[in-house]
């Protein structure tokens, strides 16, 4: 501990901390732009240069540590000027015109230039002329807008363990993205979009299904329908000013509706099911290795999470057979839609359009798929992400915030709070177990308020074990098994969990993972910026969904019931195989 | 600057070359530029293929790996020619008139730089200092240092090149499909 000061202020601070974190203590502001917390600092920008008494150059603050006795400057004269120097810079290299760019709500260099003050430009700098990639489903970049920061080249490798995205070539020529000037299609990208939720500018984007939507909605023989995923009710509110955690169902209902959506529906309904034949699924397998004394692959893997099924394609093919078959909660939707609904609403198939709204970009990979066809159409239709909601429902003149609350359309609206907490690393196991633990002793799971805390929050690898006693027939083979379970989230922790199961150092019986960092919460298509508040935030608002709902377990789920008897039959019954099953090839 | 590398196909010998290579260098530090060299050395130029080769063995993202190769002009990821032919274009030899020989060989082989002619006999770079600035201009071919080249000497100076290589019949440099060559 040793004293320092900054801009005439004392302050006692330690070498474990930079002059960013001195200037955050003291509620000064020093602009950044390549920072990003939670990785080590490149200090490659230098827009948060400050002066430090006796150094002849200004410092980074992002990337020095204090010193005892330091005395800093952060917005003197000189340091402002060098800041506007290093903006103009970047601005005259960058390719954009804010008038026309899809960033222009949300972009951290326009918002820079404002908050220093710059007025005209002074410079024309060399461009580098350089295409457009739309070659993958899910993602468009756009290297011209590059500003070369590396906040994707940290997240991809270092906390999504994929590594699709590096500098390429030298000096001036240098471009952020797959190997040489190749598009992202001829690299390994998962298309979770951790990278476009990170980008500062519009250099790397989703591929937007906005203009899509809109030609469907016009269409008069169209009859189009809505999901929205549980992660998007605790988020959407941000794009209109709400602060992060502040639930908008109701309103996010409302919306979908003047939009001019046929139906409002519920990814929850499908995550309900999911449940249903996740759950099964695992008790089969449990059935044939303890009882029958086959093997089976275990752990099973969840499977909602599309980013993590390309990487297990990619990455871990041998274990694709632990992988649950069933589909994502999305593709269960589209695939229900389109056979189920359509038959009780009697509305030719070929005429529904499903559309969903997901935090997540590899949606529109998963949507994209050329398996997910089973209901004889394409399954899902269009996926947006929650950012272009907000941007429809901009589009169409809806004052969100005066909107009032209204409720979904049955039956596909119909959920239980076990649903919503898909939306939660954490939470698709929580659901699991619910009704797993309940189907077979009868008992409700004894824990307080239906939760599994250890398996809740942020931490990278979490596990938790649960006794199952007092079981009823024919479960019989599962008393006084102790149930093993983990939950990681983010590719990396995936991997490394991967790793340590392959060594035979940790084993399980179920595991769930979610691609991005705190679950579908954090998805690459929620508003920006997402950092950990906002992220503890919005998975405090999911709980209270959860625990605010008169039903809270997916089997008790009424609509549920009656998809089963009216349609499905049982879970992984012939049509449930058909519809809500699919399989997963190994990939180069 | 090179674009996509080449799509040439490893023979199985060249696949086993290179699984040797990086079973022998990859326990030490900063394995991968080491691996490079070698690859480059041994098979002339660094394919796609080559370099996923390298990428799966390594346990290291593609995108990475061609980070390094396309950062360091050095390595090549095109066929080379029997012949690279570099102009030195460090201070001396330019003011003494390497440019004009640069200018000169691309329209004597009709190639650009980081190219190969159609016949893979020559392929051209560019150099920085030789270190016989007291020469300048200095061009090699491969091994071999010529200094005070004029650019209307060039044509004389290549001549020997060619005719040496008409009466040699045994090929020592990878066996280049003709694909490879875009
Ligand atoms: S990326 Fe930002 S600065 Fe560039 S054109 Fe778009 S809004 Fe403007
Ligand atoms: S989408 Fe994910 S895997 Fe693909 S480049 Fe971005 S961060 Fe990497
Ligand atoms: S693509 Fe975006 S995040 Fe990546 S370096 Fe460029 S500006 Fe930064
Ligand atoms: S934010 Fe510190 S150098 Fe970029």
């Amino acid at each position: 501990m040793f004293e320092i000061t900054i801009n005439d202020k004392k302050l006692n601070g330690d070498d474990s901390m930079t002059i960013l974190d001195a200037a955050e203590m003291s509620g000064i502001k020093i602009p950044t732009l390549c920072f990003l917390k939670g990785f080590t600092p490149l200090g490659a920008c230098r827009v948060c240069v400050v002066e430090v008494e006796g150094a002849n150059t200004l410092t980074a603050a992002c990337s020095t540590p204090l010193r005892a006795d330091m005395v800093i400057k952060t917005h003197s004269p000189r340091v402002q000027r060098a800041r506007q120097s290093v903006l103009e810079l970047l601005l005259s290299e960058h390719e954009g015109d804010c008038k026309f760019c899809s960033r222009s709500d949300d972009c951290e260099l326009q918002a820079l230039a404002l908050e220093l003050g710059l007025e005209a430009p002074r410079f024309e700098g060399e461009k580098n002329h350089l295409k457009t990639d739309s070659s993958t489903a899910a993602l468009v970049r756009d290297p011209e807008k590059c500003i070369k920061c590396r906040r994707c080249v940290a997240v991809c490798s270092q906390r999504q363990g994929v590594g699709a995205l590096f500098p390429q070539y030298r000096g001036f020529a240098t471009t952020i993205g797959p190997a040489f000037h190749s598009d992202l299609d001829s690299v390994t990208c998962v298309q979770c979009g951790q990278c476009v939720a990170v980008c500062p500018v519009e250099a790397i984007s989703e591929k937007s299904h906005i203009a899509d939507v809109l030609r469907a909605l016009e269409d008069p023989e169209k009859h189009v329908i809505v999901q929205t995923a549980p992660a998007i009710r605790a988020a959407l509110g941000e794009c209109f000013g709400y602060p992060p955690g502040v639930l908008v169902t109701g309103k996010m209902t409302a919306a979908l509706r003047r939009i001019g959506f046929n139906k409002v529906f519920d990814t929850n309904f499908s995550a309900d099911l999911t449940i249903m034949e996740e759950g099964s699924e695992l008790l089969q397998r449990l059935r044939t290795v303890l009882e029958e004394g086959k093997s089976a692959a275990l752990p099973q893997f969840s499977s909602c999470s599309p980013g993590w099924i390309n990487f297990t394609e990619h990455f871990f093919p041998e274990y694709i057979p632990n992988l649950s078959t069933c589909k994502s909660p999305q593709q269960m939707f589209g695939a229900l839609a389109k056979t189920y609904y359509a038959q009780k609403s009697g509305i030719d198939p070929d005429k529904i359009v499903v559309v969903s709204v997901m935090p997540c970009t590899a949606k529109k990979f998963e949507a994209a798929r050329d398996e997910m066809c089973d209901s004889g159409f394409r399954d899902v239709d269009y996926v947006l992400t929650t950012r272009e909601l907000g941007k429809l429902i901009r589009l169409q003149g809806i004052d969100f915030t005066s909107l009032p609350d209204e409720e979904m359309d049955v039956p596909m609206g119909l959920s239980s709070g076990a649903a919503d907490i898909f939306a939660n690393s954490g939470g698709v196991m929580e659901a699991a177990i619910r009704t797993v633990y309940e189907l077979t002793t009868g008992k409700e799971l004894p824990t307080e308020n239906l939760h599994i805390t250890p398996l809740a929050g942020l931490d990278g690898i979490k596990e938790a074990s649960l006794r199952i006693e007092g079981t009823k027939s024919p479960w019989n083979f599962l008393e006084g098994v102790e149930l093993k379970v983990a939950v990681a989230h983010g590719l990396g922790n995936a991997a490394a969990l991967l790793e340590d199961i392959k060594a035979g150092k940790r084993n399980y019986h179920f595991v769930e993972i979610m691609t991005c960092p705190g679950g579908c919460i954090g998805g690459g298509g929620q508003p920006r910026f997402t950092t950990d508040e906002v992220r503890e935030k919005r998975i405090a608002a999911i709980y209270s969904e959860d625990e605010g709902k008169p039903l809270r377990k997916s089997h008790e789920n009424p609509a549920i019931t009656e998809i089963y008897a009216e349609f499905l039959g049982e879970p992984l019954g012939e049509k449930s195989h058909h519809l809500l099953h699919t399989q997963y090839t190994r990939k180069e | 600057m090179t674009s996509t590398p080449a799509l040439h196909q490893n023979s199985a010998e060249q696949q086993e070359l290179l699984h040797n290579i990086v079973d022998s260098l990859k326990d030490q530090e900063g394995a991968l530029i080491p691996i490079l060299q070698a690859a480059q050395d041994s098979l002339g130029f660094l394919s796609t293929e080559s370099l996923k080769t390298i990428s799966k063995l390594l346990n290291m993202p593609y995108s990475e790996i061609s980070g390094v190769v396309s950062f360091y002009s050095y390595f090549t990821t095109m066929p080379r020619g029997r012949y690279t032919i570099r102009v030195c274009l460090g201070t001396a030899c330019y003011v003494r008139g390497g440019k004009q020989l640069l200018e000169e060989l691309k329209k004597i082989l009709q190639i650009e730089v980081g190219e190969t002619t159609e016949d893979k006999l020559f392929s051209l770079e560019v150099g920085r200092c030789f270190g016989a600035c007291g020469l300048a201009p200095v061009l090699m071919i491969n091994d071999e240092i010529h200094q005070r080249v004029k650019p209307t000497k060039l044509a004389a100076l290549l001549a020997p090149y060619k005719s040496e290589n008409d009466s040699e019949a045994t090929d020592e440099s990878p066996k280049i499909s003709q694909e490879d060559a875009q």
